[in-house]
């Protein structure tokens, strides 16, 4: 039962990472690439109608967090307050100024709601990508000094920085060099995705430039990826140990790369959606990597006093996990439903859906 | 540890009183825009789906603003309240997860649809997705009442010996009496809001002289949708919910009431009053004999504990406060029948449009029905302190144990200075849709 939710809960992250991966690239884009009004309303067209049902899906599995690992969600939502808060915060900007920018037509107004949209974005992706850099390095889980536990063994709490922003010390933050490098990999990563939605859902002029600029970040993603897996090991001493005991994991590594170098060709695409497709490949194959990597761990321990959060000593009680599988089949037959409509009405490109202009 | 408990507090209560102002519309808003909708299609009538069209852009500015505060409400209970949601996740989550899953889904998808969809799809479809996001807020609040009803009545649980809730009987939780009487209640309360607020937008256009025929569609509607919803709100449904308390939570009720002393032979029920806690008493009290024993139990003489007669400990902690929200709920529900009526009586007479006062004071009545709902949930969140769950979890157990109260405070003036520029933006935007009116369309 456990490793059901667990599976369901990595698969609605990862959903949630698509989907709201690609609202958040395309504000990066509207940041620093648009800048005629046109480019600016292609982009929000091509998000608006979107990223309200996007958004849910952060919440409905926060929900199922909640619900069927009540101590990781305990433990973790906690710990890890002050950027938990701020990630609401900025979510809340970047709903605001995508919402209101068109209500009033004046520049000033809208000069300011762009920009609160735009870095509302960049910034959510890259807490986003430090947000999965702490899910690896692991914490001090019961707050350990000098070999004693001075909370309960599942609670912790970090601290934005520490002065060292190391990764390897007692005394750890949320950001630290290791995270940081993690958050830039979700900036670019996501900017590619953002990119490559925008051309799949509009026509705009910015389409062309776009695709360049996808092959040059795609460069600098596979630079930052390299960096990356070559200093692993600070973190975890043996980072191949999962794959050589379950070996089909190789299969998200794989998903990974053959996103990363399908994106290369994204100038000779015919078809516009393509491009997405494997920049979706690559969000899905870097995540569940990660988690594979460190699994059944949920939340690791960095001190040898308490044990690391895993799949199994989180999890609720079995017969609520049990009555709520009935539930949760048909609630996602009626989501993909949902889904379907409503990709179906809004298909194709939408540079005519005129978003926020009542 | 006082202060981590006190700024907890006054975040959650904050920002869910804030949150509450937006979806109360929402609910009673879509029933109001589906019954728009509904008359044109039937009637053919343009002005019907014009006026659909106009609340349609409050609709969505008011929803924009229930999201953006709806979330950091879920994210709370694990940021704040993390000892509770250990404790009880495996029974509140159930619920809150349903929540997500079967009506934020639902809502979110058809709203985009509902709102731009309108050329794509047609009119019956329209409406179709229109009814949709009616019947997602509506399950919202159907979940969030149901979470709400379990800490206030808890069932259908199993406590472990490490002190967990686990959850023995999942259908418990959608039987529990606690939540029918509360829900529908909550639910008229929320048409009532949508009613005046539609009802004083009407009023607005009359008294200015400005879209008169919207005008008087919308002081129609709302004074009809006003009336029933202010009649079901106290009765039957208000008073469901009282003799719950009273039934369950019997110290609750008799500070909510204002009861000091059990009396002989029948309770008087407390019209106005302040309550002196120093020495148990109500002062300037003016009430009327054994009425409180007949709407409670139907019998004049019934016995009712007065609040002297329970332990200190177990009085709920802010008894003024419980006391004075509640009267300002029930004194607000009358006062709402009593115009509703008036407003109705001219209406059928054929006078209201031109009858000034009741114009006035339904635009004047605007604010009110958002503060009998705050203050209900005030009476419903004072009345079961100091519990999290009623007799099981007190409050100060429940708060997340390695967050400082420095971090919560700075947290709550964030949030403080976010909110406040969040309700500027709403009303001025609010205003410019209202000031701009309803467009006719010319086929
Ligand atoms: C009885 C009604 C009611 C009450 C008491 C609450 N809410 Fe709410 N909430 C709604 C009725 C509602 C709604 C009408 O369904 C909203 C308004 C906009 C929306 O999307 O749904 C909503 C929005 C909303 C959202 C955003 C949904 C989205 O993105 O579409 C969240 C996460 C919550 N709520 C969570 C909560 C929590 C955790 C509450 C309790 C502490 C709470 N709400 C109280
Ligand atoms: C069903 C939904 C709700 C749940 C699950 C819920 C839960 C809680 C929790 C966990 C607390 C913190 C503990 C406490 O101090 O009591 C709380 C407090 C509070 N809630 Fe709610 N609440 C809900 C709805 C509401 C609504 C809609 C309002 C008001 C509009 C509200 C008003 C308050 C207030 C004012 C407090 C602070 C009480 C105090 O300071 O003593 N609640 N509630
Ligand atoms: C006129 C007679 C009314 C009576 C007798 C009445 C009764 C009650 C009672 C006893 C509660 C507390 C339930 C609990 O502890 O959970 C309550 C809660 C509440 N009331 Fe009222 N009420 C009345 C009018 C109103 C009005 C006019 C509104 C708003 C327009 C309103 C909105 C609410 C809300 C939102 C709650 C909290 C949610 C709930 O628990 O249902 N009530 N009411």
């Amino acid at each position: 039962m456990e490793l059901f939710w667990y599976i369901v809960l990595m698969i609605m992250l990862t959903v949630y990472i698509i989907l709201d991966g690609y609202d958040f690239g395309a504000g990066i884009i509207h940041l620093f690439f648009a800048k005629k009004e046109k480019d600016k309303k292609a982009i929000t067209n091509a998000i608006g109608p979107f990223w309200d049902a996007n958004e849910v899906w952060l919440i409905a599995a926060g929900g199922v967090l909640f619900f069927a690992f009540p101590t990781l969600y305990a433990s973790s939502f906690s710990g890890f307050y002050l950027p938990l808060i701020m990630i609401l915060w900025l979510l809340i900007f970047r709903a605001v100024g995508l919402e209101l920018r068109g209500q009033v037509h004046n520049k000033l107004w809208q000069l300011v709601w762009d920009k609160a949209f735009g870095i509302a974005s960049l910034l959510l992706a890259l807490f986003f990508g430090i947000a999965l850099g702490n899910v690896v390095r692991g914490v001090n889980l019961g707050m350990v000094t000098d070999g004693s536990s001075t909370h309960e063994a599942h609670y912790f709490f970090l601290p934005l920085w520490n002065p060292t922003f190391s990764p390897t010390t007692e005394h750890l933050g949320i950001i630290d060099w290791f995270t940081i490098l993690l958050g830039l990999v979700a900036v670019v990563a996501l900017t590619i995705h953002g990119a490559n939605w925008i051309i799949f859902k509009t026509n705009s002029d910015l389409n062309h430039k776009l695709k360049k600029t996808i092959f040059k970040l795609n460069l600098l993603l596979l630079v930052l990826v390299i960096i990356s897996l070559s200093i692993w090991h600070i973190i975890e001493p043996n980072p191949f140990h999962n794959f050589i005991e379950y070996p089909w994991f190789w299969i998200f590594p794989i998903i990974t790369f053959i996103g990363l170098f399908g994106l290369f060709k994204v100038k000779s695409f015919k078809r516009d959606g393509l491009g997405f497709l494997f920049s979706s490949l690559f969000l899905f194959g870097g995540l569940t990597t990660t988690v594979a990597s460190i699994f059944p761990k949920l939340l690791p321990s960095t001190n040898t006093v308490n044990p690391s959060l895993t799949v199994y000593n989180v999890a609720a009680h079995e017969y609520g996990l049990s009555v709520g599988v009935y539930w949760f089949v048909i609630a996602t037959i009626l989501v993909a439903i949902y889904m379907f409509v409503q990709y179906r009405v809004f298909k194709g490109k939408m540079d005519d859906v005129g978003y926020g202009e009542h | 540890m006082e202060d981590m408990i006190f700024y907890d507090r006054m975040q959650f209560a904050f920002t869910i009183t804030f949150h509450y102002l937006f979806p109360q519309l929402t609910m009673g808003l879509s029933l109001m825009i589906v019954y728009f909708k509904w008359k044109f299609l039937r009637t053919k009538i343009d002005k019907y789906n014009d006026a659909a069209k106009f609340w349609m852009k409050i609709f969505a500015l008011n929803f924009a603003m229930g999201v953006v505060t709806g979330i950091p409400m879920e994210f709370q209970f694990g940021t704040n309240w993390a000892k509770f949601s250990e404790l009880t996740g495996g029974i509140i989550g159930q619920t809150l997860a349903m929540e997500g899953m079967f009506s934020f889904f639902l809502e979110s998808s058809f709203l985009g649809l509902f709102l731009f969809g309108e050329k794509l799809l047609g009119q019956k479809l329209h409406f179709l997705t229109g009814f949709l996001v009616f019947l997602g807020s509506w399950a919202s609040g159907y979940l969030i009442i149901a979470t709400h009803s379990w800490m206030q009545f808890p069932v259908g649980y199993e406590i472990l010996e490490n002190g967990k809730f686990v959850l023995t009987n999942f259908s418990a939780l959608f039987s529990n009496p606690w939540l029918m009487p509360a829900y529908l209640h909550n639910q008229f309360a929320s048409i009532i809001t949508s009613s005046f607020v539609v009802a004083a937008i009407g009023a607005f256009y009359l008294l200015n002289n400005k879209h008169n025929d919207f005008g008087k569609l919308f002081v129609k509607t709302g004074v009809i949708f006003g009336l029933i919803s202010s009649v079901l709100v106290a009765f039957p449904t208000g008073d469901w919910t009282a003799k719950n308390v009273a039934k369950h939570q019997p110290v609750t009720f008799a500070a909510m009431e204002g009861i000091f002393e059990t009396e002989e032979g029948g309770s008087e029920i407390v019209l106005i009053g302040q309550p002196d806690m120093e020495n148990k008493k109500l002062d300037n009290k003016i009430a009327v004999p054994n009425v409180l024993s007949f709407l409670t139990y139907q019998n004049w003489n019934a016995e009712i504990k007065g609040l002297n007669e329970f332990d200190e400990s177990v009085h709920p902690t802010n008894v003024p406060g419980l006391y004075y929200s509640y009267h300002i709920m029930v004194g607000l529900g009358t006062i709402f029948i009593g115009l509703m009526g008036i407003a109705a009586l001219q209406l059928y007479r054929k006078k209201l449009y031109k009858t000034k006062w009741v114009l006035w004071s339904l635009l004047f009545m605007l604010p009110f029905p958002y503060i009998a709902n705050t203050t209900g949930w005030y009476t419903a969140e004072l009345g079961r302190q100091p519990w999290l769950v009623y007799n099981l979890l007190k409050t100060s157990e429940g708060i997340s144990p390695t967050v400082s109260s420095g971090n919560t405070l700075f947290t709550l003036l964030g949030f403080i200075g976010l909110y406040l520029l969040l309700a500027l933006l709403f009303l001025m935007l609010a205003g410019k849709i209202i000031n701009k009116g309803p467009e006719t369309s010319n086929q």
